[in-house]
């Protein structure tokens, strides 16, 4: 990469180069893509012309997905899940990828977001209270509703590090059930609760609708739903992350006495992370609710808690630390591959569905198979698959010549 | 049943449960102190000890005391042999890595006890049943003394080994530093092999312990395990005496509001006492980050 001061036009006299660079690069971008001239195109979120052709065309794809024809409408929620994961995840990745705080309380966040969506949008009945309010109330309401309450454990959470956070965020997932099963006003007791109904401005974004005359299957719809949810909190939390917090995160996550020398506030960095990182974890929640149908306190706390905290660290450790496609690419591979094992459990030898008589049931090789491949990952590619895509990337930029 | 009399029962069996997790406890701690890894697998050699001592017991048809101690031997082996295949690869990894392993042995071994189990409820055949006894003039029940007699001369036995011992002090001192421990000719490798084999037998005990609860073994008892995280924490991670008074600590607290919080605070609802463990694990990492007996981080810049 060519340093911005030796782009031609650029002189010392600052005003007229503002005036003239724009042009400038223009005419030195014709055949050398990766010359910046300005600090803001190297910073910019696109900055090189393949990764805006790519994102243009990987959007493509995603938002005709739900028309291709071989697109079931069993796969269209498997994609569903896709997203809502993917919130999640990135929601972790924030905390726990870029600020370095190692998180196993993401369900108790995600519990709290869905009970606050089941709570405000769903319908006051006899075993639970509600609220009936449409989703352009309840599903900020289940992003804010955890982050205030996860701002409100943060700066316990910043005193204590490593192992003894992780055991400490551990706690919450148990203190959550007990939470979720006790308050059975708001979260319907044991048996759990309907989810809300998404509807925006009478649109219910979950059901069969016909637009301009197309039937389009309720699957689909909120698929394109959870799709631009998502798109908008990964711009937003790739914002973050290239900004002044962002850094402040990386620096802490690094070495945090040095971050704390350098006059970065650790407390308050912490508690940042924390908050936003609960609050990803909320909307996460309301839309898992949305795709459950049904929750439970089972669904968030105790062991299970425990394995869908696991599930996303899974996410963000095999997607890739501390990056926010890396999120998305690992909550997709989390989500799909139990799909596929269940696919190909008839030709595995010693795994079976529920109940088959196998020596391991689906949901048990999956769990063998995500601890083998968190290891495998953090032992031999700690970046995840984003940093095997990395590699191919930066072998082929070479080639042939790849020293 | 005086109100007095009662207090000191419910006293005396949040003894018996927090002499339980202090075991339990002391097996993390070992593994901890020794080779850096909290081992997420000490439930799942709970559970399996549990049902050796079963199988011993009514399958092979040995004495309990002898079935026991053979269960511990057992699973002594199967920890060493654990450490051997799954995290001797491990050391110099991520401790994160080792962690992640350790709980895939977790899982790998709950299949495996789930298995041997299935949903049929066993019992460890243990001779204290319901039978109670009089004490200072309170009747308590004996499997309750049994939990603190057992648990406090494991724990004192494994005290005196590391204090005494050639191989304790050989223990201890990779526990304190691998590299020098290496320099002066101590088998590193094989005194973490022996910290999983004492962790092991540990955890075959408590899980004989805990099985003598009227549920019997089933692998639900996993869940009673998982208390020994918050113990070890409120001890301090790297601290065999603040587990066994955390372990305490929270035994009594969880009995006392079993007993009594359905009385004294209805609002904390049903079961309170499931979570009493980990809220007073948050409550007092609020004061004391480091625990109550853990080795306070010292940062140098």
């Amino acid at each position: 990469m060519t340093a911005p001061s030796q782009a031609p036009g650029h002189s010392t006299d600052a005003a007229p180069t503002r005036r003239t660079a724009p042009k400038a690069a223009r005419a030195t971008l014709r055949g050398r893509p990766e010359l910046y001239t300005r600090y803001a195109a190297d910073q910019a979120l696109l900055n090189t012309t393949a990764k805006k052709v790519w994102t243009a065309a990987f959007l493509l794809v995603v938002i005709l997905l739900p028309v291709m024809p071989f697109s079931t409408r069993a796969w269209m929620g498997n994609l569903t899940l896709v997203m809502i994961y993917a919130v999640g995840g990135i929601g972790l990745n924030l905390v726990t990828g870029f600020a370095g705080q190692v998180s196993l309380g993401h369900a108790f966040f995600i519990g709290i977001g869905a009970f606050t969506a089941a709570f405000v949008g769903g319908a006051s009945g006899r075993e639970a209270g509600g609220l009936e309010l449409e989703m352009w109330i309840w599903l900020p309401l289940a992003g804010l509703v955890p982050m205030v309450i996860g701002l409100l454990v943060a700066p316990l959470a910043a005193r204590v590090r490593g192992l003894y956070l992780a055991i400490l965020t551990l706690g919450l997932v148990f203190l959550g059930e007990h939470i979720f099963r006790e308050w059975a006003y708001v979260t319907g007791g044991f048996i759990g609760r309907r989810a809300p109904d998404p509807v925006i401005a009478g649109f219910n974004v979950n059901q069969r609708q016909d637009i301009f005359g197309v039937t389009v299957e309720s699957e689909s719809i909120f698929y394109l739903f959870c799709l631009v949810i998502l798109v908008v909190l990964a711009l937003l939390a790739r914002n973050l992350a290239r900004s002044k917090a962002g850094r402040a995160f990386a620096a802490v996550r690094d070495r945090d006495i040095a971050a704390e020398v350098m006059g970065v506030p650790l407390l308050r960095t912490k508690v940042l992370a924390f908050g936003v990182s609960s609050f990803y974890a909320g909307i996460c929640g309301g839309l898992l609710a949305v795709a459950f149908g049904q929750i439970t306190p089972e669904n968030f706390g105790g062991l299970s808690g425990l394995l869908l905290s696991v599930e996303f660290l899974a996410v963000i450790l095999i997607g890739g630390v501390a990056t926010i496609s890396g999120s998305i690419i690992g909550a997709a591979f989390v989500v799909l591959l139990p799909r596929f094992v269940e696919i190909a459990s008839g030709y595995i030898p010693f795994v079976g569905g529920q109940g088959s008589g196998e020596f391991l049931t689906v949901f048990q090789a999956n769990q063998i198979l995500f601890g083998a491949l968190i290891v495998v990952f953090l032992v031999l590619e700690p970046r995840g698959l984003f940093g095997l895509w990395l590699r191919v990337r930066n072998y082929w930029k070479a080639w042939p010549f790849s020293y | 049943m005086t109100g007095l009399e009662e207090l000191i029962g419910v006293l005396i069996r949040g003894l018996g449960v927090g002499s339980t997790y202090a075991l339990l406890a002391v097996g993390f701690v070992i593994i901890y102190r020794a080779t850096d890894v909290v081992n997420f697998a000490q439930p799942a050699l709970m559970i399996l000890g549990a049902y050796y001592v079963s199988y011993y017991v009514f399958t092979v048809g040995m004495p309990f005391p002898v079935a026991v101690i053979a269960s511990m031997i057992t699973m002594a082996a199967i920890a060493a042999l654990t450490e051997r295949i799954a995290l001797r690869p491990m050391v110099g990894e991520p401790p994160f890595a080792a962690a992640m392993v350790t709980f895939g042995v977790f899982v790998a071994l709950f299949i495996l006890a789930f298995r041997l189990i299935g949903t049929n409820v066993i019992v460890v055949g243990d001779p204290w049943g319901l039978e109670r006894t009089e004490l200072f003039g309170v009747t308590v029940n004996q499997v309750d003394l049994a939990k603190i007699v057992i648990s406090m001369i494991a724990i004192a036995v494994v005290g005196i080994f590391l204090k005494r011992s050639r191989v304790g002090l050989a223990m201890r001192a990779t526990a304190l530093d691998q590299e020098v421990a290496l320099a002066q000719g101590i088998n590193v490798g094989r005194m973490f092999g022996l910290s999983w084999a004492v962790s092991g037998a540990l955890a075959a005990l408590a899980g004989m312990l805990i099985g003598t609860s009227a549920g019997g073994v089933s692998p639900l008892i996993a869940f009673v395990a998982l208390k020994a995280l918050p113990v070890i924490i409120l001890g301090g991670l790297d601290s065999i005496q603040g587990s066994v008074y955390a372990g305490l600590i929270i035994g009594v607290a969880e009995s006392l509001t079993r007993a009594y919080s359905g009385t004294y605070a209805p609002w904390l609802g049903s079961n309170f006492d499931i979570v009493v463990p980990y809220a007073i694990m948050i409550l007092v990492l609020m004061i004391r980050p480091y625990g109550l007996f853990g080795t306070k981080e010292v940062q140098r810049v």
